[in-house]
């Protein structure tokens, strides 16, 4: 009761607080954002007073308390806002790339693109990938260390925060809060914010590998751990700033010109290099040799290939600023060091791939392998394209084209997609206790949009990179300039709409796995041909209980 | 796993050293923070440092509280998703968009906005290329003065009055990181505002501590002061600071080398 008690007061302090900043705000968006806060522990108090007498889905919001087995409730909840952030993310990309090629589509102000786009990349890679790497990490640690989560409350903490920090974040883009770093748009409190959970997340997730009953940290762990530390250093680096009030919503960075645009790609290349490479290789060394029932590959290769990625992808940023005011040596460094890193690169790739040595007919007859070597097949050819757009040459035609989009999206639809779906579909039986998936057929069908649509994104993209970059550059014969930018912009207009067309196939794959993994939670079966997938076993899914010597 | 050359007594003796960090959390976790924390260091670090990315070149001055508030604007909605402010160094950049951007000519700009996508074009050194009603009437309706265009519609910002209650915080926390705004100017800023953006209002001393600034009624609405003013101000300033061609901005040019 007491402690009931401390819970609630610690909630209503919380709600009179924000309710508080709300009222006194510098500007009205910050009051907003304090209002979007008091909701937000509005609801905590509400949980804290009520919440054990009410059932709101079924049984699967309340905490198990039994210890035989893992604490997943935080991954089935991780799982449903993954795929919840996933449409919403997709549906916003859907968006504005349709934008682009049909600019009516603008609805000033809240829903212009420079207010939608952070919005949709925020969302795939915060919102869902982020998602998807807390829900995996929680899932992956226990079993990997055979222990419960260290912290079960602090966890929960962590799942709510984060969600809190993603509506934060998306409410902001659209009303106009941002400090135009790209990635890490959000302002100064709702970085401190993430940070506060961030803390929280590295404590659930050390601490249940500092209770681990196996000897050795499973290498998934290695990267999930590199991952956090590197987010970590790199939020806070990044987003050092001063307030203009502590009770409003602008900040001003700490640095500026050079200094801010480099720390600022050190941030946004390792952004890509810790949160969508080295945390999803971690969810790739789990559930690879798990659906494949193989080892992985080469211990030693992963040894190489994990410590020689977290050491090169650092020195990559300064690839995003070649041949603009940062010094030539900065960037000679950062291209160097991007060409080496396909290496490592390819490291991962190939111990992904090669852990279906002696199982390789499964592609064939398990469309959540068939997903996860396209996965990595996309890995490896986005890998060797980094490296390639890295070299100054190249990159002084397709910077700043669509060129870099259509790489960023055959790694983040190819890659980071494919390994979430198929992660989920590995999830979903599992963590709601079902014998398999509704339908594998609806997985095939899935993996086909998916590829199709990448495969129109990314063609359509590098015509259109190649024929601005080579456009903007075109002299006639009479010494001038040919192209004026209007004429650029209007060709484009083909490969917009192709992409677009990429786009929708793709979140109509994504679609098809929303339904199929919502039939799963609901216990049906789908009745149809059938089709390969690992076995589950319940029995063994358990955590090491400490047994009475006979 | 399937290693089999592991007789190969150094690849033995890597094995059992990494076997330690794989036992021990803290190890592995700080040895893991030492290796991503060197390249960031090596590289950002002298930035702040070496001369040609600190130097200043003359006719750089801090933005008017104006400006600054159209800065802010052109912040808030995402402009420089679309349009780059670095202008590289290539006969054809060069050319469609006027000299290079030096480093110095951002040393001011916190956020940086050198962008990495070009929708639109660059905007470096838009300041004086276009009339204010130009720019005004491609703000409220792109495709009317570029047909191609795919360019947002931005006609609210005429609507709106510009919020600059607070500007003199904005400065105040500009100066905190850097940004050389004197007290008087802090003081002064909403007066300066007005001044520069009301030709009706008395300059006082903005003149004289913003030197060359424009003062005039950018949007075409002499009653109100709105956030179309504060952007096109802003827009029209930009690239205007230094005179490239004169001899000191040669001299820093001459300094950086190998672009």
């Amino acid at each position: 009761m007491e402690a009931l008690t401390t819970r609630a007061g610690t909630w209503f302090g919380l709600l009179i607080l924000a309710i508080m900043a709300a009222a006194l705000a510098h500007d009205s968006l910050f009051a907003i954002h304090m209002t979007i806060v008091a909701i937000a522990t509005g609801i905590g108090l509400w949980w804290t007073l009520y919440g054990s007498s009410v059932d709101v889905a079924g049984n699967w919001l309340r905490p198990a308390n039994d210890q035989s087995k893992y604490d997943d409730d935080p991954v089935r909840w991780g799982v449903i806002a993954t795929l919840f952030w996933g449409m919403a993310g997709f549906a916003a990309g859907l968006f504005i790339a349709l934008q682009l090629a049909f600019p009516e589509l603008n609805f000033e102000p809240y829903l212009n693109f420079g207010r939608v786009r952070p919005l949709h990349t925020s969302a795939v890679i915060f919102a869902f990938g982020g998602n998807a790497l807390i829900a995996t990490s929680f899932y992956v640690v226990q079993r990997t260390c055979r222990a419960r989560l260290a912290f079960p409350g602090l966890a929960r903490f962590v799942f709510w925060g984060y969600q809190l920090f993603i509506v934060l974040a998306a409410t902001g883009y659209l009303l106009g809060v941002t400090q135009s770093r790209e990635y890490a748009e959000p302002e100064w409190y709702v970085d401190l914010w993430l940070t506060i959970v961030w803390v929280a997340y590295l404590a659930v997730f050390v601490g249940t590998i500092v209770k681990r009953k196996e000897p050795h940290i499973y290498v998934a762990n290695w990267f999930y751990l590199a991952f956090i530390l590197t987010i970590a250093m790199l939020h806070i680096v990044n987003n050092l700033a001063v307030p203009v009030s502590f009770l409003g919503s602008r900040s001003y960075s700490l640095f500026s010109g050079v200094q801010d645009a480099l720390t600022q790609w050190w941030y946004g290349h390792n952004a890509v290099g810790f949160f969508l490479t080295a945390g999803f290789l971690a969810m790739m060394y789990y559930f690879v040799p798990k659906q494949a029932e193989r080892p992985v590959y080469s211990y030693r290769l992963s040894i190489i290939h994990f410590w020689s990625l977290i050491f090169l992808y650092i020195w990559a940023g300064p690839h995003h600023l070649h041949y603009t005011a940062l010094p030539d040596w900065a960037q000679t460094l950062g291209m160097v060091f991007s060409v080496m890193l396909w290496m490592p690169s390819w490291g991962g790739m190939i111990n992904g791939l090669m852990t279906l040595n002696g199982a390789w007919d499964k592609i064939r007859t398990d469309p959540i392998i068939r997903m996860m070597v396209w996965a990595l097949a996309f890995y490896g050819m986005s890998t060797f394209e980094g490296p390639l757009l890295s070299i100054k040459a190249v990159n002084s035609m397709s910077h700043y084209t669509d060129w870099t989009i259509g790489h960023v999206h055959s790694g983040a639809l190819g890659w980071n997609g494919m390994i979430t779906f198929a992660a989920l579909y590995y999830l979903a039986p599992r963590l709601w206790g079902r014998e398999r998936l509704y339908s594998l057929r609806m997985v095939n069908w899935h993996f086909w949009l998916a590829t199709l649509g990448i495969v129109f994104y990314a063609a359509s993209m590098w015509v259109a990179g190649m024929m601005q970059g080579y456009m903007w550059r075109e002299y006639g014969a009479d010494g001038y300039l040919v192209n004026s930018f209007a004429e650029t912009v209007s060709a484009m207009w083909p490969m917009y709409v192709a992409r677009a067309f990429g786009g929708l196939l793709y979140l109509a794959g994504a679609v098809i796995m929303v339904v199929n993994i919502w039939q799963t939670i609901a216990g049906k079966i789908r009745e149809e041909a059938p089709l390969t997938t690992a076995k589950y076993n319940p029995d063994a899914d358990r955590p090491a209980v400490a047994e009475p010597a006979e | 796993m399937s290693d089999n050359n592991m007789a190969d007594p150094a690849v033995k003796e890597v094995v059992k050293g990494h076997a330690r960090l794989e036992r021990n959390i803290t190890l592995l976790g700080a040895a893991a923070l030492v290796t991503v924390a060197i390249g960031g260091i090596v590289e950002i670090a002298p930035l702040f440092w070496i001369d040609n990315t600190i130097e200043e070149v003359e006719g750089m001055r801090p933005y008017t509280p104006l400006e600054q508030a159209g800065r802010d604007i052109y912040v808030r909605e995402g402009c420089y998703l679309c349009h780059s402010q670095m202008i590289r160094p290539f006969r054809d950049e060069v050319e469609r968009y006027g000299h290079y951007s030096l480093a110095a000519e951002s040393m001011y700009d916190h956020p940086f906005q050198w962008g990495s996508k070009r929708t639109g074009p660059d905007l470096a050194r838009v300041g004086g290329r276009y009339s204010d009603e130009w720019h005004v009437q491609h703000l409220e309706n792109p495709q009317s003065v570029v047909p191609e265009s795919v360019m947002p519609q931005y006609g609210f910002l005429a609507e709106t009055r510009l919020d600059f209650e607070h500007i003199a915080d904005n400065l105040s926390a500009l100066s905190m990181v850097g940004v050389p705004y004197s007290e008087e100017g802090i003081e002064a800023a909403r007066e300066d505002l007005m001044a520069q953006a009301d030709p009706d209002v008395p300059a006082g001393d903005m003149q004289a501590r913003y030197p060359g600034a424009q003062a005039r009624d950018f949007d075409g609405d002499p009653d109100r002061i709105t956030e179309m003013d504060a952007l096109v101000a802003y827009l029209q300033v930009l690239g205007t600071m230094v005179d490239v061609n004169s001899a000191a901005a040669q001299e820093v040019l001459s300094g950086e080398t190998g672009r």
